[in-house]
């Protein structure tokens, strides 16, 4: 446990002497304070000579809000395989491996630290910014979101299914191909899950069908509509009429708990062929 | 760390083969404790794989060993093991002093015990006035100097150097030669992995040389260097006539003297009795001074 936690530690030091820390928060602070000025225009926002209500104003809120926590999903996403990728891959490449391996170190150690390292910031980083932007949106047009807390969850947890595979990756392919597929299933799941959430809107189950295996393959997008479905009004699926959730950026219904146990078990599988592939590879 | 007897290292039939190429065939060898043990083969004979199926780095394909009395792979006898990679490649963001930090608490040096370990590592390698300079801004040299003090750290019972001289200049490599000596004094088995044959002969005490991963000779610098080889010169005996004089191993004619290699130095009188008794006129006696490069050479079929 020990040398985990010191591995952990070293790839969170990495993370911050990279200045990839200040790097990301800075731009943070930046996206924070021009959607907090933008939020702050939606109040005084007129349609025909009149200001509009305050359910109007909640419902312009709410999908810039999506629209801004879809970017995050999306830094989140593409800062998660860019990091994992070299994390393990890059070590073997580089032979930094070979002088860590040698010491008293379980390849378990290695891997499950560096996931560690990893999905602690990312955790972090998207519980701090995201609980930022709701307080600066509900602050700037008294919008709250239906479930705060889960959409936090749930984008953590997209950031996290994405980590694991880009870490699992990296014990077996070279960076660059690690972090190009990681990104590239990140995008391949995200128009599948659209085309399945359309599909389900038009009752067309074959193209439902695509979005539930999108879902199962890599649960990012299922995530990301876990994330939508916590950060909508509570009247949306009512106001959305018959085809509420059709589209990137609204979500008819929430996650089951069979499925958040299915990307739970998700995360362990993949951990656990990660762990398969560096325990024969040989530095 | 209860110690467990035996010899540091002893390996029996270890092989090493990735499909069908054979990187290491059947190695099989003991390193006693406390000994400066030379591995000695051209580029690409399997000296590195050896290397890493001691430190459990790769799975051998068969065969077995034990290093300080465990198991290869046994993960615990590495806190024990210092190992300087030939690759030797750390975090380059890290300040030397850094790294030693990181290596020794991944070696599970007791937390009041590392700053002292890190600062004599440090200073036995030259590097104590870089310690806090990053790791971006070490020449080649300077980071072979740092993985050097890595292996050197918490005083480990056996250290292995992988080619630990490629990037250094010769104040450097003789820098390296004294701290191995330094090391043999103190009884800390040293496995030194080089073609450097100069530095090998230098502080090495037995070798084991490989090709095309089999082991091809090994013993002691003085039998691998001919075992006592003496060349006479002689008068009244045909070429013919010599192979018939005595139990002494073939002899070799050139440029008018008679050689016998593996000759052991209190054989010698026997040697010339034999050959005076024969009806030889013996000239001159002499030992042969065998160089561990040509001897090398010799062994590897390359004139």
């Amino acid at each position: 446990m020990s040398a985990t936690l010191t591995i952990a530690s070293l790839t969170w030091r990495e993370l911050v002497r990279r200045r990839l820390v200040l790097a990301l928060l800075g731009l943070t602070v930046v996206v924070i304070a021009l959607t907090g000025w933008g939020f702050a225009r939606v109040p005084g926002l007129h349609e025909n000579g009149h200001r509009l209500t305050t359910g109007e104003v909640h419902t312009v809120a709410a999908e810039l809000l999506i629209l801004v926590l879809f970017m995050f999903s999306f830094v989140l996403a593409l800062t998660c395989a860019f990091l994992a990728a070299p994390a393990i891959a890059g070590d073997l490449e580089s032979g930094v491996a070979l002088a860590v391996l040698s010491r008293p170190v379980r390849r378990a150690e290695l891997f499950v630290g560096r996931w560690l390292g990893l999905a602690v910031p990312a955790i972090a980083y998207t519980v701090a910014a995201v609980t930022v932007e709701f307080w600066v949106a509900g602050w700037q047009t008294g919008y709250v979101p239906r479930q705060p807390a889960a959409a936090e969850a749930a984008l953590a947890a997209e950031g996290l299914v994405l980590l694991t595979l880009a870490l699992a990756l990296s014990t077996r392919l070279a960076t660059v191909t690690a972090a190009v597929v990681a990104v590239v299933a990140f995008g391949a799941m995200w128009m599948g899950g659209v085309a399945g959430a359309f599909g389900a809107a038009f009752h067309n189950a074959a193209i439902t069908t695509v979005g539930t295996v999108t879902h199962l393959l890599l649960p990012t997008d299922g995530m990301w509509r876990a994330a939508t479905f916590a950060a909508e009004p509570p009247a949306f699926a009512s106001q959305a009429g018959a085809h509420a959730g059709a589209g990137a950026f609204q979500a008819a219904a929430g996650p089951t708990p069979a499925y958040l146990a299915y990307v739970a078990g998700w995360i362990v599988v993949g951990l656990g062929l990660g762990l398969l592939g560096l325990r024969y590879r040989e530095p | 760390m209860a110690d467990r007897p035996g010899p540091a290292i002893h390996t029996a039939g270890l092989a090493k083969r990735y499909g069908s190429q054979t990187a290491l065939a059947g190695l099989t060898m003991t390193v006693s404790r406390g000994e400066v043990f030379g591995f000695l083969g051209p580029n690409g004979a399997g000296k590195t794989t050896a290397v890493k199926l001691l430190l459990g780095l790769a799975r051998p394909s068969s065969g077995d060993g034990l290093v300080l009395g465990a198991p290869l792979g046994d993960v615990i006898t590495r806190t024990r093991i210092g190992y300087l990679p030939e690759l030797f490649r750390y975090q380059v963001w890290m300040r030397a002093r850094e790294v030693l930090g990181l290596h020794a608490r991944l070696a599970r040096l007791p937390r009041p015990d590392r700053p002292g370990a890190i600062a004599a590592a440090l200073t036995t390698v030259g590097l104590a006035a870089r310690a806090d300079d990053r790791v971006q801004s070490f020449s080649k040299g300077m980071q072979q100097r740092l993985g050097l003090a890595v292996a050197l750290l918490g005083r480990p019972e056996l250290v292995v150097l992988d080619e630990p001289t490629s990037a250094l200049d010769p104040i450097g490599r003789h820098d390296v030669r004294q701290v191995i000596r330094e090391l043999a004094a103190t009884g800390t088995t040293v496995f030194l992995n080089s073609h450097l044959l100069t530095e090998v002969e230098q502080v090495c005490g037995r070798v084991a040389v490989i090709d095309r991963g089999r082991v091809i000779a090994k013993g002691s610098l003085a039998e691998l260097l001919g075992g006592g080889a003496v060349r006479v010169r002689l008068t009244g005996l045909a070429e013919a006539e010599l192979a018939g004089v005595g139990p002494f191993g073939p002899p070799q004619v050139a440029d008018g003297w008679v050689s016998w290699r593996g000759l052991a130095a209190d054989r010698v009188p026997d040697l010339v009795a034999a050959l005076v008794a024969a009806g030889a006129r013996v000239h001159a006696v002499e030992p042969v001074a065998t160089s561990l490069e040509a001897r090398f050479l010799e062994l590897l079929g390359r004139p």
